[in-house]
């Protein structure tokens, strides 16, 4: 006799039954069959995505203040699957998320609506993903500032509208956009690293709010905001790696918080922080190199005479290692998101590529186009979104540069499942990005 | 059933109620050819123009109120909505002790939204202490149906540290503990019981009663990855009492004797010697014996095994375990 399951327990259980019978018939499906399963349904996805831009029905008026998201998450889903829209919905994009941008600055959930950071994060990724000179230059750089401060909270942290609230979603949307952008300055990131470092739990992730608990979601917004305004070697990183080491389960997706169950969004979220960690291999060691029992304060010391120096430190962990008030090593810091990109990933990554991948195709996707949360679950573009994103990341992530393709066994099922490459800081497809980011350069 | 039904059919269009016949409505400027278009329902639209209508022209009335009520209703996302909201009931001085009730019907049905959380604190701060009782009591509900609710969670946080009323929370964090212990939440609440509360010590001065309440959990479920992570949380910022505590080494050891479900013993016991452990004979026999009944090759490094274990114990952190392998600091 057992004693009874407790709710956690019970609802694990049963998630993992169908997740493991998924399995199981796969496993004992000939050769061919298996192929076709767990191939990437691109015809009927791209089909879900395009009608979702030119009409949905009455269910989404609860999303009516959310349609940049609505825009992002089926125009982002559309290029990592390497495609394209019409000129003309191009065209219907830009017309449509002008009329969200709003007169002081920043873009609102819809026409009219006040500005608020995350759907300004939405339609400039949004922007930067139809790309091309009408597109980039609707954004109106200069108000999107004025609003970036407008947000921005004495305490470093950022509101996500004029009286709204504050939390780690705020300052990653804030810092992305100004990155993206080229508009990030000293003003903007002050204090930003005491908020998000305030936010880092016992667990080892990171919380919304300082005091709550660690989540998938709010751990990638947190640790890609400190590698934006230079400040991650601030984070205890290997308790972060450690905590989301464990996010992975035996179904091969991520869960988002300990004890919760899997979920494919966080494909991108727990698999985005994987990805970051990858190129931040210099920093990780040298924290791990402050265990032990004859380290501690010794080393501490030796490392702090090391970077005051400034002579040991090579140029390419400088810009991580040191904060950006340190005069002997300048940081630019709108060419971070850009430099992050351009290095080699030195590390492999420490998750379970395969075991997401067949997650994704196998249990997350819907053979009618679109993917869903986990198996019982509706599609929505919401899903569709963060596993293809995560799909991606996990596809890319041991090519050692960008024009190496990944080796055919870095992709599950036929190779045409691979898709385009996303920037791992601001999930936008690689090549948009470089757009993006060459146009914004010119001052 | 029926009668639901006759209600809902009985809405008054807002261009037939008399007190909004001066009004001219707004029309969403959706443009010529909107992308991600939504078929409203009338209702929706309608509503929507004659919002569109008062928050233009920053009509802070009672009637105003009420359209938001409404809007709300339909899309309780519209944070554009809830601001409004806010203005106009600070411009009327409404009693906001109505504002709550109102906030609790807008969350039976749909409680996992940012806004109303937002205006819930909003409200609340302006009630002052006396409303902590209450705000407790709606947490309370609300994680009785969902006790991993992360909004009301953290509502019921910032009630505690702005509004206060901490007397019974260790108690209440027990009590969901009871009722299930792999609730990460309330592990996570009781962290911050523990180390914010007014009323306590803080972190030191409850270590030692934690790490027994801990350990008790740890030993009825190994598997549950909680307490462990609260265990280590309870030693944060001072590594040295956590390596030197004996409870901790000896609980590792007492989990992997059973030789099952041991990953999380094994994985704190990695972490201890990185952190300088000097591993017991003990130790390095009760690893020896996992190593027997697998298949792995014993090292005389006792990382290096505790690492090799683990990498064929728990396959889907394989890469993780490699990787901490190739990083151990020295041999222990």
């Amino acid at each position: 006799m057992t004693a009874a399951r407790t709710k956690t327990q019970q609802e694990q259980w049963m998630v993992e039954n169908q997740v493991f019978q998924l399995f199981d018939l796969f496993a004992d499906l000939p050769r061919n069959a298996k192929s076709a399963l767990v191939e990437l349904q691109r015809d009927k996805h791209l089909e879900y995505l395009t009608k979702g831009l030119k009409r949905l029905d009455p269910s989404f008026c609860v999303l009516d203040a959310n349609r940049p998201w609505l825009c992002y998450w089926i125009l982002h889903s559309i290029s990592l699957l390497g495609d394209y829209v019409e000129h003309e919905v191009e065209d219907n994009v830009i017309d449509f998320l002008s009329r969200c941008q709003d007169p002081n600055g920043g873009y609102g959930g819809g026409p009219g609506q006040l500005p608020h950071l995350a759907t300004t994060y939405a339609a400039v990724n949004a922007l930067i993903t139809v790309g091309g000179e009408r597109s980039l230059s609707s954004i109106n750089r200069e108000k999107v500032y004025m609003f970036l401060k407008r947000m921005k909270q004495p305490s470093g942290a950022f509101r996500m509208h004029d009286a709204g609230e504050i939390d780690v979603r705020a300052c990653y949307t804030a810092i992305s956009v100004a990155s993206v952008l080229n508009i990030l300055d000293d003003e903007l990131i002050q204090n930003v690293g005491d908020y998000i470092l305030s936010c880092q739990t016992y667990e080892g992730g990171i919380s919304g709010e300082p005091g709550a608990e660690a989540h998938g979601g709010y751990t990638f917004c947190g640790f890609a905001t400190m590698i934006l305004i230079n400040e991650v070697n601030r984070l205890d990183l290997a308790g972060l790696l450690d905590w989301v080491a464990f996010r992975q389960g035996r179904e091969g997706g991520f869960q988002g918080r300990t004890n919760k169950l899997v979920d494919s969004c966080y494909s991108f979220w727990q698999g985005g922080a994987f990805a970051l960690l990858q190129r931040l291999h210099a920093i990780l060691d040298e924290q791990l190199a402050n265990y032990g029992p004859q380290t501690g304060v010794a080393s501490d010391i030796s490392g702090g005479e090391e970077s005051s120096d400034g002579t040991q430190v090579d140029d390419k962990t400088c810009h991580f290692k040191l904060g950006g008030t340190n005069a002997s090593c300048p940081v630019n810091l709108n060419s971070i998101g850009y430099n992050f990109v351009k290095q080699p990933g030195e590390m492999e990554a420490l998750y379970h590529r395969w075991a997401l991948q067949q997650y994704i195709l196998l249990c997350a996707q819907d053979m009618e186009g679109g993917l869903k949360d986990k198996p019982g679950k509706r599609r929505d573009f919401y899903h569709t979104c963060y596993s293809l994103s995560g799909l991606s990341l996990s596809q890319h992530s041991w090519s050692q540069d960008e024009d190496t393709p990944p080796l055919p066994n870095a992709v599950m099922g036929p190779y045409a499942n691979l898709l385009e490459r996303t920037h791992p800081l601001f999930n936008v497809v690689l090549d948009q990005y470089y757009e993006a980011h060459e146009f914004f350069d010119t001052p | 059933m029926e009668s639901d039904e006759y209600e809902v059919m009985q809405r008054v269009p807002l261009r037939e109620r008399p007190e909004w016949s001066d009004v001219t409505p707004v029309p969403q400027d959706d443009g010529p050819n909107p992308v991600v278009p939504i078929d409203y329902k009338p209702e929706f639209v309608e509503t929507m123009d004659y919002f569109r209508a008062i928050y233009v022209a920053d009509e802070r009335s009672s009637r105003a109120l009420n359209l938001t009520a409404e809007a709300i209703s339909f899309n309780p996302g519209n944070y554009t909505v809830w601001h409004f909201r806010r203005l106009v009931l600070e411009a009327l001085d409404i009693d906001l002790q109505d504002e709550l009730d109102f906030i609790n019907n807008i969350a039976m049905n749909n409680s996992k939204n940012y806004q109303i959380w937002h205006h819930r604190r909003w409200v609340a701060e302006k009630l002052g202490t006396d409303a902590a009782d209450k705000e407790l009591e709606f947490t309370k509900k609300i994680l009785s149906a969902d006790a991993k609710h992360y909004h009301a969670w953290s509502h019921r946080q910032w009630v505690l540290l702005a509004l206060g009323g901490w007397e019974d929370e260790l108690d209440y964090c027990r009590e969901l503990l009871e009722e299930d212990i792999f609730n990460n939440s309330a592990w996570n609440q009781r962290y911050f019981v523990i180390t914010r509360s007014p009323l306590l010590e803080g972190l030191e001065a409850m270590r030692e009663s934690e790490v027994s309440y801990t350990v008790e959990a740890i030993l009825a479920h190994p598997e549950n990855e909680s307490p462990w992570r609260y265990l280590r949380g309870l030693y944060k910022g001072d590594i040295q009492s956590w390596v030197n505590d004996h409870q901790v080494s000896l609980l590792c050891l007492r989990v992997l004797n059973t030789k099952s479900n041991f990953v999380f013993a094994l994985s704190t016991l990695l972490d201890l010697l990185c952190h300088g452990l000097q591993p017991t004979q003990e130790a390095k026999d009760v690893v020896a014996a996992l190593e027997m009944s697998g298949t792995v090759e014993p090292d005389s490094d006792l990382a290096k095994s505790v690492c090799f274990i683990l990498e064929h114990v728990d396959p889907i952190r394989a890469n993780y375990w490699r990787w901490r392998k190739s990083k151990l600091p020295h041999a222990t």
